[in-house]
């Protein structure tokens, strides 16, 4: 059989806090390989999409499937065992650790050594902790922060911080990398080599869910955007489809 | 006899004994920030069934040393069972209550461990068996026994292991993530849940050893003995800074030293009005100090750091 081009399908997924539906009736699909991005004022919903795609929140309506496998109401952790990442908008890295283990962290969920095999230093964990720091390794040098490896993850600066938060997504293996606003706070010239790098983790097969402010990477960048508003979608297409309907304009680009 | 080198000798010993009872409150505080004030009864929990299984093989024939090892060796499991049971039955339900729920409950858990013990083993005073030979080694002037060679010896390689498993595997990663941040590290596939059973039995595993080395060096076990121990041990995890693992290991080194000290020369001066029986005073003394000066601990961070 055929894979099918869609890899995530969002369906009527509602979220309600306390009377405000922070989402309604919200249905998307990612295909693979694509670079999507989610659009929209403040408070339109799209952290809490993400949150609820990463499991941190369940949705009170709707379902959502990856590779056709029903996920609507999975713990974060089986989330990621599944193939969704994510980053955040507030940075949030283990500020504690040194940039390599932050990476090293990601791995988890996809290697399983325990206690005992820990303490008895079996052949079998020795391996996997090379692996791990291995690839950890690996994925420093392919985000360009291989020199910083054994720096306090909170003593890189904020642009690496954020090439941290990817890697360390990375590391989990994701099908599809969800990213919350990575390019707010950044320069133009780091904002560039972001967006080399979405570019370069796209060919590499990994299909890319971006929430963004920076409109001029927008639409430079995806294939596709939704635009939400109030918790709604009300727009969906490729960007100069998208940029030239009058409600997306009314509601978030404020142009004429 | 050297005084001086004799409390130092008996301090670092009563330390290590300290330092590995303090790694299990730090431990738990460090991913979950709760005062686990039910961890000396494991230890005293660790000393009885110690106590008992060298009872039962006192006159087996079997050498000493062997007799202690197979002691410890079931009293590590038992211990890590209870461990998980007081974890998995009294703080997993209150995850997310408010901070004083789960540490009056830790309270309570105490309480009941105090009671089942007295229920399983009375409320005398056991007497352990004299299984190890009481040899004692010529150091400068003041001597050193088998015994306390042998709990200074096993605390350092505990405590050696528990650095190596926290610092350089992928568990260990897995824990300071947890403590760190546990949202996040649910993200990256860890199951935090495992995470702190894990914390515990760790700790419980630390507390039986540490309860061995108690009974074995003073010769008795009681079923309240873990209440004092407790406290203690919290202190010097305090001093070195709660939450913090190396802090916690020369929290109870210090502390041990002070305590012997003191016993040793506070009867000189006073002139005998205070013995060494004012002993205790010193550790709850440093708790005060520390809590005044420096709340945060010798090692600690900064305050605020957890969310």
């Amino acid at each position: 059989m055929m894979q099918d081009a869609k890899l995530l399908e969002v369906q009527n997924i509602g979220k309600t806090f306390g009377g405000l539906a922070a989402l309604s009736g919200v249905s998307l699909s990612i295909n693979r390989g694509e670079i999507y991005a989610l659009i929209g004022p403040n408070g339109a919903g799209k952290t809490t999409l993400f949150n609820v795609l990463t499991g941190i929140y369940k949705p009170d309506s709707g379902n959502f499937r990856l590779e056709g496998v029903e996920m609507a109401g999975k713990k974060p952790s089986e989330m990621a065992k599944s193939g969704i990442a994510r980053t955040f908008q507030n940075i949030r890295l283990f500020s504690n650790m040194s940039v390599i283990e932050n990476v090293m962290v990601g791995r988890h969920c996809r290697t399983r050594g325990g206690v005992l095999g820990a303490i008895l230093g079996s052949s079998r964990t020795r391996a996997e902790e090379k692996s791990i720091s291995e690839k950890a390794r690996h994925l420093l040098d392919y985000v360009g922060l291989a020199r910083h490896a054994h720096m306090l993850a909170r003593n890189l600066s904020y642009g690496d911080q954020r090439r941290l938060e990817i890697a360390r997504a990375l590391a989990t293996e994701p099908k599809l990398l969800a990213l919350d606003e990575p390019a707010a706070g950044m320069n133009p010239l780091e904002t560039d080599s972001l967006k080399s790098l979405l570019e370069t983790i796209r060919r590499d097969g990994i299909t890319l869910l971006l929430i963004e402010h920076d409109v001029k990477l927008v639409m430079g960048i995806c294939d596709r955007l939704a635009v939400l508003n109030f918790g709604k979608k009300i727009a969906e297409g490729e960007p100069s489809q998208v940029g030239s309907n009058p409600l997306v304009i009314e509601a978030y680009l404020g142009v004429s | 006899m050297d005084t001086f080198l004799q409390q130092l000798i008996n301090g670092i010993v009563l330390g290590s004994i300290y330092s590995l009872v303090a790694l299990g409150y730090t431990l738990v505080y460090g991913i979950m920030g709760l005062i686990n004030f039910a961890h000396g009864d494991i230890v005293m929990v660790g000393a009885m069934v110690t106590l008992t299984v060298t009872r039962l093989l006192a006159n087996s024939g079997l050498p000493g040393p062997l007799i202690l090892g197979i002691g410890v060796l079931t009293a590590i499991p038992a211990c890590m069972a209870v461990g998980y049971l007081v974890e998995r039955i009294a703080y997993r339900p209150l995850r997310n209550a408010p901070r004083l729920a789960p540490l009056i409950t830790a309270i309570g858990v105490s309480i009941l461990l105090q009671n089942l013990a007295m229920m399983l083993w009375g409320r005398e005073y056991l007497s352990f068996p004299q299984i190890l030979p009481a040899q004692t080694m010529a150091v400068g002037g003041a001597s050193i026994s088998t015994i306390q060679l042998v709990i200074v010896a096993s605390s350092c390689i505990m405590m050696a292991g528990l650095s190596w498993l926290i610092r350089k595997t992928r568990l260990g990663n897995a824990m300071r993530a947890t403590a760190q941040n546990p949202e996040v590290a649910t993200l990256m596939g860890v199951n935090v849940n495992t995470i702190i059973s894990i914390t515990f039995v760790l700790g419980s595993a630390l507390a039986a050893t540490a309860g061995m080395m108690v009974s074995a060096y003073y010769g008795i076990a009681h079923y309240d003995m873990g209440f004092i121990l407790g406290l203690k041990a919290f202190t010097a995890a305090v001093l070195g800074g709660i939450g913090n693992i190396e802090g916690a290991m020369l929290g109870g080194l210090l502390l041990g030293v002070i305590e012997s000290m003191g016993a040793g020369y506070l009867g000189t001066l006073t002139g005998g009005i205070m013995g060494s029986n004012y002993q205790d005073v010193f550790a709850f003394f440093v708790l005060i100090l520390v809590l005044v000066f420096r709340p945060s601990g010798l090692l600690g961070e900064r305050v605020g750091e957890r969310p």
